[in-house]
């Protein structure tokens, strides 16, 4: 009877252990980082480690490394660079700030992830003073956004993420259509029936992207509305401003006025296929979209323009930020005072503002310089001579009005956005399900997912 | 001799001396992870500072749709790998081991190739080649049918083709290579001896080939079952990412991750891990007793 048991037992361990032998196995594809550097001299007052998802990023903080070491002779530091895989990189930060050791000095965290990081116990470092020398000039939803649910600011912005709508103007003279005179999504919708019409239904007007939730932010800041309800408000889905959106939608999908978006959304190759093939007319899409141009696109040079979105009514405000990165320093650094401040004044500075804009070709968030001739509108500046309009031209008519609006992200927008990007607007856009319905639907699972 | 000697010599302790570097990494990488696994599913855990909820992340379980896609999806997938991955990888190693067979060394190296390949890379090549435009291999191919182009990732069905030819192509060989191990450890005089009683080639694959093959068989399935549940990587690179149309490629381990990594909330993935381990665990032992390997029939012992 002994041996029995004791066989049992055994097949049961040999059975458990293959199963962590396949997780195991799993495990084993997280990789290395992709790139390690060290910016800096040996004899730094500070050494610290960052890690970032995009290489990009990290070639801009070295150089903003070797600049604050030359002015700033007495306060050196060195920074040891690490670049890993997006979903690594969050679940390799995750973990090591859940286990309290290993987390890097400073990190990016996604927008997306941001969330999952500022509740109650948040191991993040309390940028205020490091951000105070730049708080009134810096656009404040873009702080807002990288706080604590307190309010407390813990993650230095990179770019605006201001939505804009992009339009293929070769497209639009070879069929002698005027895009420029579309004021609202009805002009739009009229545009597009004539475009079909003049172009036998092979050009469509624009995508609608069934994994990506950007054309519900603009309908949701054009209105006014959020359903994430703010940081203390309860989520809700069942808004007029996405109703209107996705029936919208559903009726340009019907006419033939729009395609669904290949692979889900236009940030992907299938999505740059579509623009460079004239398959799609126009988008509307983040400023920092423009750096996808430069390099996946670089044919569109002078073909592409960039206007103010169109608004449900006139008078509405037309744009929203959307996506971004934040720089955090975490509870795990041992200088805080002296990370916090350089982070600061890398991202945030007039010589980091540079960079960003000329080099990575994203919308600054420091507004001091958007109206500053050198800065914005220098011909040296790649996008600046690239699309039929200078960006900033864009942004500063957007910011005149104040027309740059906020969907905050809280700890249910992870799963409101994995929800709509799996199933509702696959729902509504593929298979034509009632909005109402569709909407119902995606409310009764998040408020039960987010209790 | 001293005592420490002694007890270094001696038989009794030497085996368990051997063992302890097994029992060692058992304990710390199996036993412990096991054990704080099952508490923190009773747990919420938000940057080091933890609290007890009782059994709630299981009540809430009990009601999650995700999570029943999830677990359909996961035994779902298991049950089809299972269909396909034991009888066509016998079948291929009957005959690469039969005699007309030329060349065996080679077939087997080529079968057995894409199981060295990483799932990362062989999921994108098959995303690509099933990617929705008209420019993926299988729209093309559809094509040249005279087809129209198919999202094949959007809908269950097409998707599924895509993922269960992913699987077959990375484990048929692997598969394979165990039956054939198998094959040769069957006794040659045994078909001797059928072929002077006059057995045909039929009888002699039913009576001889597939009852000595059961250990290898039942090995196979276990591990296929284990696998086919935890099977997560494979769908996280087919649709580029945790988020699937429909949920049509979300499995526990998937649904684990997501609720773990994607919205920190590590209690609540324990509990998922927990209610795998069960799952598989049932399915195990079941399999194992059907198929004899465990049990109480000795009893003429």
């Amino acid at each position: 009877m002994k041996k029995k048991w004791l066989a049992a037992l055994l097949s049961a361990a040999m059975v458990l252990s293959m199963g962590t032998m396949v997780m195991a196995e799993e495990a084993e594809t997280e990789a290395a980082p992709t790139a390690v550097t060290t910016v800096g001299p040996d004899d730094a007052t500070a050494k610290y480690e960052l890690w970032s998802f995009v290489d990009l990023h990290n070639e801009f903080y070295g150089k903003m490394v070797d600049l604050w070491n030359e002015q700033n002779p007495d306060r050196t530091i060195q920074i040891t660079f690490s670049t890993y895989p997006y979903a690594d990189h969050h679940n390799k930060l995750m973990m090591s700030l859940q286990a309290g050791s290993g987390a890097p000095d400073m990190c990016d965290i996604e927008i997306g992830q941001f969330p999952n990081y500022t509740g109650e116990n948040c191991p993040l470092y309390d940028l205020t003073d490091a951000l105070a020398p730049y708080e009134d000039s810096v656009v404040q939803s873009r702080l807002d956004i990288y706080s604590r649910n307190d309010g407390v600011r813990v993650g230095v912005p990179t770019h605006v993420g201001a939505a804009v709508m992009y339009w293929n103007s070769e497209i639009f003279d070879e069929y002698g259509l005027d895009y420029k005179s579309v004021k609202t999504w009805d002009d739009y919708t009229k545009l597009g029936e004539e475009l079909k019409e003049a172009s036998n239904g092979e050009v469509f007007l624009t995508s609608c992207d069934t994994g990506s939730v950007d054309w519900l932010w603009i309908a949701m800041a054009q209105y006014g509305e959020d359903w994430t309800g703010g940081p203390d408000g309860e989520v809700n889905v069942q808004l007029d401003s996405v109703k209107k959106m996705l029936t919208m939608q559903q009726q340009w999908l019907n006419d033939g006025i729009a395609m669904i978006s290949t692979d889900g959304h236009v940030d992907l190759e299938a999505g740059f296929k579509n623009i460079m093939d004239g398959k799609i007319a126009s988008f509307p899409k983040a400023m920092w979209y423009m750096s996808r141009f430069k390099d996946y696109m670089p044919e569109m040079e002078g073909k592409y323009d960039i206007t103010k979105i169109p608004v449900f009514e006139e008078g509405q405000p037309s744009s929203v930020g959307i996506g971004g990165t934040g720089t955090v320093v975490t509870n795990q650094c041992e200088n805080p005072e002296l990370a916090a401040e350089w982070l600061a004044w890398a991202k945030l500075s007039e010589e980091g503002e540079k960079y960003i804009w000329n080099e990575l070709g994203f919308d600054v968030c420091n507004t001091a310089y958007w109206s500053d001739e050198e800065f914005a509108y220098d011909e040296s500046n790649y996008y600046n001579t690239f699309f039929l309009v200078k960006p900033y031209e864009i942004l500063n008519e957007l910011a005149e009005n104040d027309e740059i609006g906020r969907i905050y992200s809280t700890s249910a927008s992870p799963t409101i956005n994995d929800y709509f990007c799996t199933t509702t607007l696959n729902e509504v856009l593929e298979e034509g399900m009632d909005v109402d319905e569709a909407l119902q639907e995606a409310q009764d699972y998040i408020s039960f997912a987010i209790m | 001799m001293n005592k420490a000697k002694k007890l270094l010599y001696s038989q009794k302790i030497a085996p368990f001396v051997f063992c302890l570097p097994f029992v060692i990494s058992l304990l710390v990488f199996w036993l412990y992870p096991l054990v704080t696994g099952i508490l923190m599913s009773f747990q919420t855990v938000d940057f080091g500072v933890t609290q007890w909820v009782g059994v709630s992340h299981y009540a809430k379980l009990a009601k999650d749709p995700f999570f029943k896609t999830a677990v359909l999806n996961s035994i779902e997938y298991m049950a089809l790998t299972l269909l396909l991955l034991v009888p066509i990888p016998m079948l291929l190693a009957v005959l690469i081991e039969s005699r007309i067979t030329k060349a065996r060394g080679l077939w087997k190296v080529i079968m057995y190739i894409p199981a060295l390949t990483s799932v990362v890379i062989s999921g994108m090549l098959f995303r690509l080649m099933f990617s929705e435009g008209a420019g993926g291999q299988m729209n093309q191919l559809m094509q040249w049918l005279g087809q129209a182009p198919i999202p094949w990732l959007k809908a269950k069905g097409t998707g599924w083709v895509a993922l269960l030819l992913l699987c077959m192509w990375r484990w048929t060989g692997v598969n394979m290579l165990y039956f054939v191990s198998g094959l040769n450890g069957i006794d040659g005089t045994l078909y001797e001896s059928a072929d002077i009683d006059g057995a045909n080639a039929k009888q002699k694959l039913w009576y001889i080939t597939l009852p000595l093959l059961k250990p290898t068989t039942v090995y196979v399935i276990t591990i296929s079952v284990f696998a086919g549940l935890s099977m997560f990587l494979e769908s996280f690179m087919l649709w580029n990412g945790n988020s699937s149309p429909k949920n049509i490629g979300l499995t526990i381990v998937g649904y684990l991750y997501k609720r773990g990594i994607e919205t920190n909330e590590l209690g609540y993935a324990c509990a998922v891990g927990v209610v795998l381990m069960v799952i598989a665990l049932i399915i195990n032992f079941i399999q194992l007793f059907v198929t004899g390997t465990i049990g109480f029939k000795k009893k003429e012992d």
